[in-house]
């Protein structure tokens, strides 16, 4: 059965992403100690979707894909982001 | 790159399956963030000052202890890849030690709130309000279900060790491997959420 394309990462690069991940990590926790009201909140999601790019694409191979599983992903992303909207306009001008 | 031709071999519809579950997987915690945030709006000041109360340098520790161990597993794969049976063990090995130090780290962190009486259906909770009952329902529910998922994927992985071992997961195929990778992470995608929402805006 050829199944598998191969891909072969090398150990190289998780370690950069680690590097990376570790990094954005302690930033989001260096950014929250500072108060900036509303923007700690999206400061710190955007740092959270940031780092999880790295994990899907990377760790989880994503980018070496076919593309339907990336597309997937995005639109699981979209949908719960589309009910919290919704669910929040409910609650603010009900 | 040739396994019995008898065997019939499927792996990206094996791999296929593994993201069907781990799509339910995210809108299981979806649901749940979308609890959190409605929750969050409406009782803003219990939430922040309850979120006050969790240890963040405990909360970063185990942050970076689940990215070196996503880390590590993803090595694995590597190393399986490259044919280096030995180093793909010790890496999984290393992946399953940081896993249990994760968990180690959550008990301790519970029992400093439930020494303090801090708990679901704790009567002392009940007496500060409804924010933090809220509050500490969904953190012990949330991180109980992430630590849940800790347990089931540290079992899968020390499956898949056993299996490499005995030569059942081979550098022809791996596809079981990379499956509990990808498990591994989505726990840790998880946690990359659950680390802002409850330690860090407060």
């Amino acid at each position: 059965m050829e199944n598998e394309k191969n891909h072969i990462i090398p150990y190289r690069t998780f370690l950069y992403v680690l590097a990376l991940l570790i990094t954005l990590t302690i930033t989001s926790v260096a950014i929250t100690q500072i108060y900036l009201g509303t923007l700690t909140v999206v400061l710190a999601l955007l740092i959270a979707a940031v780092k999880s790019s790295f994990v899907l694409r990377i760790f989880m191979h994503l980018k070496f894909e076919n593309k339907i599983f990336s597309i997937a992903v995005v639109a699981i992303a979209l949908l719960i982001s589309v009910v919290i909207l919704i669910t929040f306009l409910d609650y603010l001008y009900r | 790159m040739n396994s019995t031709p008898k065997i019939h071999r499927d792996d990206l519809a094996s791999k296929t399956g593994m993201w069907f579950f781990l799509f339910t997987e995210m809108l299981l915690f979806g649901g749940l963030f979308i609890v959190y945030s409605v929750y969050r709006f409406r009782n803003a000041e219990a939430f922040h000052l309850a979120a006050h109360e969790l240890s963040i340098p405990i909360g970063t520790i185990n942050t970076i202890i689940l990215l070196i161990s996503s880390t590590t597993i993803a090595m694995s794969i590597t190393a399986i890849q490259k044919k280096n049976k030995n180093l793909a063990l010790i890496l999984l090995g290393i992946t399953i030690f940081l896993g249990l130090a994760f968990l180690v780290n959550k008990y301790f962190e519970w029992g400093e709130h439930i020494k303090e009486h801090i708990y679901p259906g704790s009567a002392v909770l009940a007496l500060r309000g409804q924010g933090d009952v809220l509050f500490y329902g969904l953190y012990f529910f949330m991180t109980g279900l992430h630590a849940l998922h800790i347990i089931i994927g540290l079992v899968f992985i020390c499956v898949i060790a056993v299996k490499i071992y005995r030569d059942k997961i081979r550098p022809d195929n791996y596809v079981l491997l990379e499956n509990s990778g990808l498990y591994w992470h989505l726990v840790d995608l998880i946690w990359i959420f659950l680390f802002p929402l409850f330690y860090l805006i407060t």
